[in-house]
């Protein structure tokens, strides 16, 4: 970074990475400690089921084996259940006991039944297969829908229905505006469910301290401090006596949000043992055992004018929770969906009901987009069927009902306020970089060649940059959602940046850095962000819901603006002259007119530290705290397109071309940004094309590996191309907005869309995702044989 | 994630070999270890000895002998891909070794692994049927022999190998004036291996098709000969009429088709047809005049 070179905006290469890319990573299961034994985690076979009996008598005599423990063990020792941190409000939400090691019943397979301990992982491994378990196999249900009949069997038996919660939303007359439509158009989506797989699986250590009642829990975390808090309510260890550490984390996507049983797991068997112990999962437990994400069944209804004027969108969806509610399973298929069933659109009026359901399988909870994805798909894919309906061009029907744009705030049907958008210049951008209208041009000569070529087009806005903490009190979160910053400058000048939330791949080490040197004028490599730790950083709620970069920076923010109204004060007490006749620029503090007679901002820091010659009443130091709660959540918004064609004899995709332009307000480090962008369409279009977690009807998963479950390959993908426009929100000083999830957003109906549109001139109108080759063979033969 | 406790041994040669497999209980011979492993270590596979055949000198050579090419059972698929002497001679067999699994995969499977482990979604298998290999095996006492390709193959993970038997070697014809060849497969997005996988080579003369072999993976629990096919276009010129006629009947060769989450059986048996009719394009677009 030269000195000419504002760091906002530029793409400063990542500060963490020489480390990451040359193996110099420290990822919790690269840690260990003095006497420490591993855990394994014996799960269960069966989706449900009562335990009859654990035999351990072979377990316990193998060789390094130090004791194998249960639910019943646990709770004997004073654990309690895995707390939910997200109860619905307005809703009859049912919070079924969650034991962390299952006591009498499993309810789906990689459910806990015991955990074995020993000297060496392999040895703990070998014992837990001599775990005996009998099991007495109960009714099974894997379907949403389906467990809501009569009949389905009860994965609890105290919650009728296996119903955990019933939610709605409303706003404007629903009724009335599907009497008046011209066209009502719907469908049954199944937003399939999806396995995170983020590279590095979970894992934890626990290092139990005797003498001083406390322990310390690395963990692959997003979010430490919820861990803490989460962590003092089921172990009994009050908060201030837990150390919760999240190290290098390879990834999360949402799946290292919630606060897990084996969390919980490690600290009981280190405070028994009186060692440390540490659990890492294996590929296939990361498949059992961390969350998935979506799985609704969605039956959707959008009614228009016969000009393509949207009236009203309404829906009844059934979210399938899995067997336990995970920290904020219910947050995700209610206010990060329903509410934004507006899109970038003016729909007057909007009603969706949300039945919350379990199901004998893994808990699902958030995933990259969570909620928001879902939500967007039901719109996108609800505007293309209306524009098909009255053989509208679909960039027609969506510039027709845009939101026009707005600086001061914009109430759509759902109660949400939006915070800015001005969706057309990035509309425009999209078609342009595209080549819209010639596009088309040629896939109608391509078509009349038979060749299915298809183009996808959506223009979509999100909720993210969670959020403010009177809303998520107000939607029943069980936490705040504003962060705190501590800048502390070094009698070198060098800084010390701490922050609450937790980045695991983001990029904010360098971000943060940015801000600071951009703010303050230190280079970027002299700024060490620290996090992950909270027994070093201040209070903070963590990362994930694309918040880091709009929250925290209002924090970091503060305690800059204070650090500069500081150096003010130092600065012309120095000088001997008037405060008011001081000025700041680029890391020089001078009297106005005489720059070259300034003070660095390090003259200035080693003053401070060395206090030899302080302005009266201002104290020692260079440091300053702040905290931030955000006024109300960021709005990003873009318009992305995709080409797709479909070979009509395998029903194999090619993914042609991809165009995103996103609008993330002011832009930090442009790389980073492209790289989330770039990862979230990936996670999206994998959604729509590869991705798909199955279970059978006895609740086994069938894509239990990374040999049946597709995750994209590189080789899949075409090359982005990427625009952005920059539209500021006045939530946060620096006027950004977060842009971690909107690739997934935007991708995940983009992508479908091209793929019906390349099948519309074969009648085909419906294919469940993952769009596989057979699924599309087997739709254009039915449609071809006048079916469909 | 690691595999139940087993004991291990390293032989120096062939005999030693099939000695400990024959002498030591539960014993499993090892190569790449890329199919063993895995199963291993899900514990799906828990042999009680694992006999590694990778030290052995000389399994892994690729030579010319008279009109075939010789393949040692321990030429990794990346060996066979780089062959000169392959990629001159037949050049389906480098091609096919080039697009296996993944470069990890390749670095370390090797031919004879590949073979006697007889995964209906692997590649060789099919390549092996169609272009008409012998594979040759040493069994107990030294005693060695020749089995066709046609023989081998028996099921899914089943081959006429008796107890006690290596393969030591696989020898396949080289490529003639006049032949074309290709290999056309399906991908599974996730593993990488064949969903379907066709194998074809033809030998055209005067303009019209004297010879043609064609060879399907992963629709049955083994590789098929599509004979109808093969019948179909012999005599033939081959015209794209020809070959779609012949890919139409693929199917009757193919009974019993295996299905999983991602791909029918029906959806398969359809592919197959697919896939010939595109092989056979390709192998006639490349036979040699």
């Amino acid at each position: 970074m030269t000195a000419t070179q504002r760091a906002f905006g530029s793409s400063v290469l990542r500060l963490e990475d020489p480390r990451l890319i040359t193996g110099k990573g420290r990822f919790t299961d690269n840690l260990s400690r003095p006497g420490m034994a591993h855990m394994v985690v014996v799960r269960s076979p069966y989706a449900h089921a009562l335990v009859k009996r654990v035999d351990a008598s072979a377990a316990v005599g193998m060789p390094g084996v130090l004791a194998v423990y249960t639910g019943a063990d646990m709770a004997a020792a004073g654990f309690g259940g895995i707390p939910c941190a997200w109860v619905v409000p307005d809703s009859d939400t049912r919070t079924p006991e969650h034991p962390p090691i299952a006591i009498d019943t499993v309810r789906y397979v990689g459910d806990a039944v015991a955990i074995v301990l020993a000297e060496s992982e392999p040895q703990a491994r070998d014992a837990a297969y001599a775990v005996d378990v009998d099991y007495e196999t109960l009714g099974v249900v894997v379907n949403a829908k389906a467990a809501t009949e009569d009949g389905a069997p009860l994965v609890h038996d105290d919650v009728p229905g296996n119903q955990c919660f019933h939610w709605t939303v409303s706003g404007g007359d629903v009724e009335a505006a599907f009497s008046e439509a011209d066209v009502v158009v719907g469908e049954t989506i199944l937003n399939q469910r999806l396995i995170p797989t983020a590279m590095e699986p979970r894992a934890a250590l626990a290092d139990w301290d005797s003498s001083m009642e406390s322990v310390t829990l690395w963990v692959t975390s997003q979010n430490p401090h919820i861990a803490r808090f989460l962590l003092s309510l089921d172990t009994g260890i009050p908060e201030h006596k837990i150390r919760v550490v999240a190290p290098d984390v390879g990834g999360g996507f949402g799946s290292k949000i919630p606060h897990y049983p084996e969390d919980s797991m490690v600290i009981f068997a280190s405070q028994k043992l009186d060692r440390p112990v540490k659990w890492t999962e294996t590929r296939s437990e990361n498949y059992l055992a961390t969350i998935h994400g979506r799985d609704h069944v969605e039956e959707v209804e959008m009614a228009a004018k016969s000009d393509g004027t949207i009236l009203g969108l309404r829906a009844k969806t059934w979210a399938n929770l899995g067997a336990y509610l995970s920290t904020a399973s219910t947050g995700v298929p209610t206010i990060l969906h329903g509410l934004m069933l507006s899109g970038a659109y003016n729909i007057p009026a909007i009603h969706e009901d949300v039945y919350g359901v379990f199901t004998n399988t893994t808990p699902v909870d958030a995933y990259r987009g969570a909620g928001r994805p879902e939500a967007t798909f039901m719109v996108e894919r609800l505007v293309d069927l209306v524009a098909r309906e009255l053989s509208m061009d679909p960039v027609d029907i969506r510039r027709k009902n845009l939101i026009e744009p707005f600086t001061e705030g914009h109430e759509v049907a759902t109660g949400l306020i939006y915070d800015t958008g001005n969706y057309e210049p990035a509309l425009d951008q999209a078609l342009e970089m595209f080549g819209y209208e010639e596009a088309r041009k040629q896939q109608a000569e391509a078509r009349a060649k038979g060749r299915l070529v298809g183009i996808g087009v959506v223009t979509y806005t999100e909720i993210c940059g969670l959020g403010p903490s009177e809303v998520a009190g107000a939607v029943g979160f069980g936490g705040g959602l504003w962060e705190s910053a501590i800048v502390r400058f070094h009698p070198s000048g060098k800084v010390h940046l701490m922050v609450g939330v937790s980045p695991h791949g983001q990029g904010e080490a360098t971000t943060f850095a940015q801000i600071v040197s951009d703010q303050l004028g230190v280079a970027t490599e002299d700024v060490e962000v620290i996090y992950g730790d909270t027994d070093q950083t201040p209070m903070g709620w963590g990362t994930y819901g694309s918040r880091t970069t709009p929250v925290a920076s209002g924090a970091i923010m503060g305690a800059i603006e204070e650090l500069k109204e500081k150096g003010i004060k130092i600065a012309a007490h120095l000088l001997e002259a008037a405060e008011a006749d001081v000025e700041f620029h680029d890391g020089v503090f001078s009297v106005k007119g005489s720059r070259e007679e300034g003070l660095s901002i390090q003259d200035i820091v080693l003053a401070a530290n060395t206090a030899w010659n302080m302005p009266e009443g201002v104290d020692p130091g260079f440091e300053a705290s702040s905290f931030f709660n955000p006024s109300n959540f960021v709005y990003p918004f873009g318009t992305h397109i995709a080409q797709v064609e479909v070979d009509p004899e395998t029903g194999e995709i090619e993914f042609q071309r991809y165009v995103a332009v996103d609008d993330c307000g002011p832009i930090i480090n442009p790389m980073i940004v492209e790289g989330q962008i770039h990862g979230g369409i990936v996670q999206g279009a994998a959604q729509v094309l590869w991705e798909g977690a199955h279970y059978d009807d006895d609740g086994n998963l069938l894509t239990g590996s990374l040999m049946d479950y597709a995750i994209p390959k590189a080789e899949f993908l075409p090359k982005f191309e990427l625009g952005k426009t920059e539209t500021p929100t006045p939530v946060n000083p620096l006027g950004v907005k977060g842009v971690g999830e909107t690739g997934t957003i935007g991708s995940t109906p983009t992508v479908y869309n091209a793929v019906m549109d390349a099948l519309a001139p074969l009648g085909v109108k419906q294919v469940h995702m993952p769009l596989t080759p057979e699924r599309l063979w087997r739709a254009m033969r039915e449609a071809q044989q006048g079916g469909n | 994630m690691q595999t139940a406790p087993f004991d291990y041994y390293r032989p120096d040669t062939v005999g030693e070999a099939v000695d400990l497999l024959t002498s030591v209980e539960g014993a499993r011979p090892i190569a790449g270890g890329h199919s063993l492993l895995p199963a291993m270590k899900l514990r799906v596979a828990n042999p009680a000895a694992l006999v590694d055949l990778g030290r052995i000198p000389g399994l892994g050579e690729i030579t010319r002998s008279g009109d075939s090419l010789m393949i040692g059972a321990l030429a990794t698929h990346a060996a066979v891909a780089a062959s000169e002497v392959a990629r001159a001679d037949c050049p389906i067999l480098s091609e096919v070794a080039s697009h296996i699994g993944d470069p990890q995969v390749r670095n370390r499977g090797t031919i004879g692994g590949s073979l006697a482990h007889a995964d209906p979604a692997a590649d060789y298998p099919t390549l092996m049927r169609t272009i008409g290999a012998t594979i040759h095996v040493t069994g107990p006492g030294g005693a060695e022999r020749s089995i066709s390709a046609d023989d081998f193959f028996v099921d899914i993970f089943t081959t006429g190998l008796a107890a006690g038997e290596l393969v030591t070697a696989v020898e396949v014809p080289v490529m003639r004036a006049g032949q074309g060849s290709a290999y056309v497969k399906h991908r599974h997005p996730a593993s990488s291996y064949a969903v379907v996988g066709v194998a074809a080579i033809v030998t055209v003369d005067g303009g019209s098709c004297t010879a043609a072999a064609i060879g399907i993976g992963g629709v049955t629990g083994k590789p098929e000969r599509a004979a109808a096919a093969e019948a179909a276009l012999v005599g033939q010129a081959p015209t794209g009429d020809a070959i779609a006629a012949a890919a139409a009947t693929v199917a009757g060769d193919l009974a019993n088709p295996i299905g999983d989450l991602y791909a029918s059986g029906e959806f398969r048996v359809h592919l197959a047809s697919v896939l010939t009719k595109r092989a056979l394009a390709d192998a006639f677009g490349n036979a040699s005049a």
